[in-house]
């Protein structure tokens, strides 16, 4: 384990929607630095569980801490504090590379100065110089991507939540994009991903299973693997899920 | 016989090039499989050969009929599903269904034998809005209503994308048992571990086939060694490998390393022994079992 600082603390956290649960009393901590793999089924409550943890969403009951703030009270605080990137909504394709991080900086409240200094510090890093005022629209998904997992983090924060972050891109730039999420780590930044991908579930330093609201299993790929005799994290995946899943 | 024959077709958005000199040919009851990321030309090559678009250059057929010249007739004998949901959102899965299948003047009934076994997973929920259905339960609806009018060909537009490890396996299930009902299948996919469930793929990346062949092929076809390796530190165990002489590629690949080297003559003893002398601990090393991602990754390079 990198550290024993915990970045998100969750606690018995319900969220009903009318009579359907979609968290039924999830319980975990996710520590600093660390890669934190949220995986699941198609309607586990995945997505509901992060929008409660960037404080889209109050839950119905439960204790739930992020960044050190409570997401009752204090959830603006928490959006300051996390970046979040998706497959489905990353950039704004009409505006160009430059304006949409100098935009991005802006929203997270990085001064004028600042703003100017890290995107071309961003841009020189990805090797963009060359397509600064392209329009996002006219970029490949790869880059689009890696730009947009860049600009989530441009503020520092205390934990960025990646959902789904390399659907569909091609094989080699879904390694360049894990090589810029360790890295991440490693500055301290703690990574929470969701994925499909089960060979990328095996990078995660832990990760948790979600089933029919739960939480089904929650260890290191290494334990998980033990634990359920599997050879791969997709055999142990099919197993929980199929276990619990009728559809 | 061929049920698909596509020759040389290209076809450009402004500059964009989506495809580029694509040919092949799929046999009737074949699952033909198209690998590869998005932005390939995947979804552009399947509405040229459904009609939906012109190709620039280039011609096809599809049972015989012409892509341009003969669209009404390709249009009765095919169904497609496009990689966006495209069912009507506020109607019901039984109310979809029916429309489907008013649309190509069948009934429901007498092609009921063609979806029963997928229809049943989905039955319980007839009178659920197809928008208020999970991802898994939309693909297998969407499926059903491309299939109620007994297409000759089947067009899947990437059905599983986005759609978790079990209900993946589930779809592919149901695709080979269609193979039963002689229906020729051409379905693309971004999850190269789907290459191995077709009977031929073709691997495509950038607007071009980088290679056609029988999945077992193209990994016989991988003209380098492969060594799977796992220490302590994987992060670091890249950088030291990178460095090695014989280092083609090193990539990671689940919880190992994959090392691609074009050295015949290197073995794990020696790979080892330089690991070692890095201080790496707990290094265990072995020929890797080639994958179809690892062969789509070293056409990428050349």
């Amino acid at each position: 384990m990198k550290s024993t600082e915990k970045v998100i603390v969750v606690k018995d956290l319900v969220k009903d929607f009318g009579s359907f649960r979609a968290n039924n009393h999830l319980t975990f901590e996710v520590y600093k630095g660390e890669v934190f793999g949220f995986l699941g089924a198609n309607g586990a409550g995945k997505t509901t569980a992060i929008k409660v943890l960037c404080g889209l969403l109050k839950p119905t009951s439960g204790y739930v801490k992020v960044a050190g703030y409570d997401v009752y009270s204090q959830s603006n605080s928490i959006k300051a504090a996390i970046g979040y990137m998706s497959q489905k909504f990353t950039l704004y394709e009409d505006l160009t590379v430059y304006e949409n991080i100098t935009f991005y900086a802006g929203i997270y409240g990085l001064k004028f100065k600042e703003i100017k200094q890290k995107s071309l510090a961003l841009i020189y890093k990805l090797g963009l110089e060359a397509h600064t005022h392209k329009l996002i629209k006219d970029l490949p998904l790869g880059w689009r991507q890696k730009l947009a997992f860049s600009i989530a983090i441009i503020h520092n924060p205390e934990i960025v939540f990646l959902d789904e972050p390399t659907s569909g891109v091609d094989p080699i730039t879904r390694r360049q994009f894990w090589k810029m999420i360790y890295e991440a780590a490693d500055r301290g930044i703690t990574v929470f991903v969701t994925t499909h991908y089960m060979d990328e579930a095996e990078y995660c330093d832990r990760i948790s299973v979600m089933s029919e609201g739960c939480i089904v299993a929650l260890d290191t790929p290494y334990e998980l693997k033990k634990k359920y005799g599997a050879r791969s994290l997709n055999e142990v995946f099919l197993e929980l899920v199929r276990t619990k899943q009728s559809i | 016989m061929n049920s698909i024959k596509a020759f040389d077709i290209s076809k450009k958005y402004n500059q964009i090039t989506a495809l580029e000199h694509i040919s092949f040919q799929v046999d009737e009851g074949e699952i033909f499989g198209f690998i590869g990321p998005d932005g390939a030309g995947k979804t552009t090559l399947f509405r040229i050969l459904t009609t939906l678009v012109l190709p620039d250059a280039g011609h096809g057929s599809v049972c015989g009929y012409d892509i341009v010249k003969d669209y009404k007739k390709i249009r009765q004998i095919v169904g497609y599903m496009p990689g966006k949901f495209s069912l009507y959102q506020d109607l019901s899965v039984e109310e979809n269904l029916a429309f489907f299948a008013s649309v190509f003047g069948v009934s429901v009934h007498n092609n009921y034998h063609l979806i029963s076994d997928i229809y049943s997973h989905i039955e319980p929920f007839k009178e659920r809005r197809a928008g208020k259905l999970s991802g898994g339960m939309k693909q297998k609806l969407a499926l059903c209503c491309a299939l109620i009018h007994k297409p000759k060909v089947l067009f899947l537009d990437e059905p599983t994308t986005g759609i978790d490890a079990v209900s993946r396996k589930e779809f592919w299930n149901l695709l080979k048992g269609l193979k039963n009902e002689h229906i020729t299948i051409l379905v693309s996919t971004p999850y190269m571990d789907e290459a191995s469930l077709c009977d031929n793929v073709a691997l495509i990346q950038d607007g071009k086939i980088m290679k056609t062949a029988p999945p077992n092929a193209i990994i016989s076809g991988f003209d380098k060694k492969l060594f799977a390796i796992r220490a302590q530190s994987a992060y670091h165990l890249i950088s030291e490998l990178e460095k090695h002489p014989a280092c083609h590629a090193v990539y990671p690949f689940g919880q190992e390393l994959h090392f691609v080297t074009m050295n015949e003559n290197l073995n794990t003893d020696a790979i080892k022994k330089y690991l070692e002398e890095k201080k790496h601990t707990d290094v265990e090393i072995k020929l890797a079992d080639i994958t179809i991602e690892d062969c789509f990754m070293d056409l990428m390079n050349k």
